[in-house]
């Protein structure tokens, strides 16, 4: 099934390189991408990744904020405290992420939207313990340019200390991941079984 | 459907969940049928990929679209919207409906309004169904009793293809609120409480189901209210068992059932509610006379504390990161720890969103502004043409207007800002909007999520003020 629907990002498998930690609770999709760009088109949205953290007034990048660090340029992999991506269902703040190299997002829980969208842009949401977030962005605090691999066929992160921890995910999600799977095509090869549901409430609840 | 026989005690969620299950797939991901489909301004790309790709709407009849985001709330003028991407937005809408065959409500329809609004208003929000509609505030319909939830713009393609979504079903929580609700006391006041109470992210992964007297004793505009905001308590869903109140509210509206159809339904709704001994994976209980008048005094809606009480202090917070969240929140939000939240200035109002803007907020917003004056700038932005012709008829535009608001058309205005209303950056605002994120309502702008009436008041007294003491008896 390689019929694609959208701009799809490659199929995902392994990846080492380094990251980027926002040490914050609650990274909200208005921070990631505020509502005034969303109208623009995506080539455009690019440079607007985190803008009003990111930037001054003037435009001037605000030392301190990670991503303005110079060892964040190459980052793929986001790692965040607990709820990110919480706030509204704009996919935007996924495809924005993307668009800006990112292909995994590491934290203790992600916004249920958020999340779901991840998968629908050819990226990873990774849950890790708390613990282990904390040992991570504490390392890069200390080594901004440690590297970090996570592989989704074994299912595990591999953190700058070299331990290793696995992770959870849906098989399905990881089998369209790997495969770099359209939904849609996917369900499109359900479509007798969405016929006969239909003709099944056409009659249950026929005042639909 | 193959109902079990001796069928064990169901939840609500779990009811309306079985009785959409397309495929279930052995790896535990569930293609679920989805029965109606809101469509809002923001949907261009959904649609354009639709196109793009060749696939054709499955079901146009069970698609419902109005532009909401994009569209000034001064005017019903499409050829004025200034900027190019916007007006595309809401251009674009009129266009992918016209050529799908969607039917919508479009500016200048008095039916217009926000999408959250619209839905229950025109009957399309029903008990027992499946809804989404690519906005997070999806879940204000399960007031109604139906499985409602917002979904990404991919998804919307997905469901304008197919119909269905692949989901993994959700877990079920009980929020439950105990004894009845004091004098002025509104379903924002027990939503933020609620939120205050179980955390931003205390939702994730759950279907919530409010229920308790406190609840049952809310009007079906308040339960909308309450509803909605459960995605800022990181709920996937929110719903309410439907009663009585909710078929008064629903007979005779336009896309609902009517005469033998509706019986059938009744018979049906009267199924759903959770039965007597259903198991929910997590069960929180709040003490409905408890809950003041709420307001949100940092960037999360979790920061939300009684007009009562003073503004937290991060030294007295119980680890590091919520001292230093809360630290950076109030520098956010230019508020000393321990200030009397009644003590805070404020410098604006809005009073709208699919938060608040129904006709019962309106009025208990004009009953506090009725022969007083608007101390600071102040917009009431009603939810839809109906309701703004509603409150006309009432009469609330006058009071409005007598008493310094500013009475707008319907949109999402302010809440979001993405049609360019916004706030200046310092400014403080009292708004009846969900979400009081850093930069929400324009770069640097602050946000205090409030009720309409606690909205009104801040907006004749210039601060926050306990409206339980300017509420007519
Ligand atoms: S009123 Fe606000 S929260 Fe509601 S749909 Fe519009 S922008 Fe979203």
């Amino acid at each position: 099934m390689t019929q694609s629907s959208k701009e799809q990002p490659p199929p995902f498998e392994r990846l080492t390189g380094t990251a980027v930690a926002i040490d914050q609770p609650n990274v909200d999709t208005d921070q990631i991408i505020p509502a005034r760009f969303l109208a623009l088109p995506r080539a455009e949205q690019v440079a607007h990744l985190f803008n009003d953290v990111r930037y001054r007034e003037d435009g001037t990048p605000r030392e301190g904020f990670p991503l303005n660090a110079p060892t964040a340029a190459g980052a793929q992999i986001l790692i965040a405290e607990r709820n990110f991506g919480c706030g509204s269902s704009r996919e935007h703040a996924v495809s924005v992420l993307v668009d800006n190299g990112f292909r995994v997002f590491i934290a203790p829980s992600f916004g249920d939207i958020f999340h779901n969208n991840s998968f629908q842009n050819g990226a990873l949401p990774i849950r890790l313990p708390a613990e282990r977030i904390r040992e991570m962005i504490d390392h890069l605090a200390r080594r901004p340019d440690a590297r970090i691999t996570v592989d989704l066929e074994a299912q595990t992160v591999t953190g700058p200390d070299n331990w290793t921890q696995s992770f959870e995910i849906d098989s399905f999600r990881k089998q369209c991941l790997i495969e770099g799977t359209d939904d849609i095509s996917l369900t499109l090869s359900y479509a007798d079984a969405i016929a006969a549901h239909e003709q099944r409430a056409a009659a249950e609840t026929d005042w639909l | 459907m193959a109902e079990a026989k001796a069928a064990q005690p169901a939840t609500m969620f779990e009811k309306i969940w079985r009785r959409h299950v397309v495929v279930d797939r052995p790896d535990g991901y569930t293609l679920l049928y989805i029965d109606r489909h809101l469509i809002h301004d923001g949907s261009y790309n959904a649609f354009q990929r639709l196109a793009a790709n060749g696939m054709k709407l499955r079901r146009p009849d069970r698609a419902y679209a109005t532009p909401d985001h994009y569209m000034p709330t001064n005017t019903r003028d499409k050829s004025t919207i200034a900027d190019p991407n916007h007006k595309r937005m809401v251009v674009g809408l009129t266009e992918h409906a016209a050529a799908t065959g969607v039917t919508i409500f479009d500016i200048g329809d008095r039916r217009q309004g926000i999408v959250h609004v619209v839905g229950p208003e025109q009957g399309i929000t029903l008990p027992g169904i499946t809804l989404v509609c690519g906005d997070s505030h999806t879940s204000t319909h399960g007031a109604l009793g139906c499985l409602a939830f917002g979904i990404g713009s991919s998804e919307v393609t997905h469901v304008l293809a197919t119909q269905t979504l692949w989901q993994r079903k959700p877990k079920a929580m009980r929020v439950n609120i105990e004894g009845q609700l004091g004098f002025g006391i509104t379903g924002k006041d027990v939503i933020l409480a609620i939120i205050a109470h179980i955390g931003a992210a205390g939702g994730t992964g759950h279907v919530l189901e409010y229920a308790g007297s406190g609840i049952r004793q809310l009007s079906i505009e308040g339960r909308l209210t309450l509803c909605n905001m459960s995605i800022e308590g990181g709920g996937r869903a929110g719903m309410i068992a439907p009663d009585d109140k909710t078929y008064e509210f629903i007979a005779g509206r336009p896309y609902a059932p009517k005469g033998e159809a509706w019986d059938r339904a009744l018979a049906f709704w009267r199924s759903l509610p959770s039965d007597d001994g259903a198991s929910f994976d997590r069960e929180v209980t709040l003490v409905g006379p408890e809950i003041a008048p709420m307001v949100t005094w940092g960037t999360s809606p979790e920061d939300a504390a009684p007009v009562t009480e003073a503004v937290p202090d991060p030294a007295a917070a119980p680890d590091a990161a919520r001292r230093d969240g809360q630290a950076r929140a109030l520098a956010y939000m230019g508020l000393e720890p321990g200030t009397p939240i009644a003590e805070i200035p404020v410098d604006r109002v809005f009073i709208g969103s699919c938060t608040n803007s129904r006709i019962e907020d309106l009025r208990m917003a004009a009953a506090v502004a009725k022969g007083r004056k608007a101390q600071i700038p102040s917009w009431i932005v009603p939810g839809s043409g109906i309701i703004k012709e509603q409150a006309e008829a009432e009469g609330l535009d006058k009071i409005f207007t007598e008493a310094g608001f500013e009475w707008r058309e319907a949109g999402c205005s302010m809440c979001v800002g993405m049609n360019g209303e916004i706030g200046r950056p310092g400014e403080r605002i009292a708004s009846t909007s969900n979400r009081n994120f850093v930069g929400r309502q324009g770069k640097g702008v602050r946000t205090h999520l409030v009720s309409p009436a606690m909205a009104a008041a801040a907006a004749v007294t210039g601060h926050f003020t306990d409206v339980r003491r300017m509420l007519p008896a």
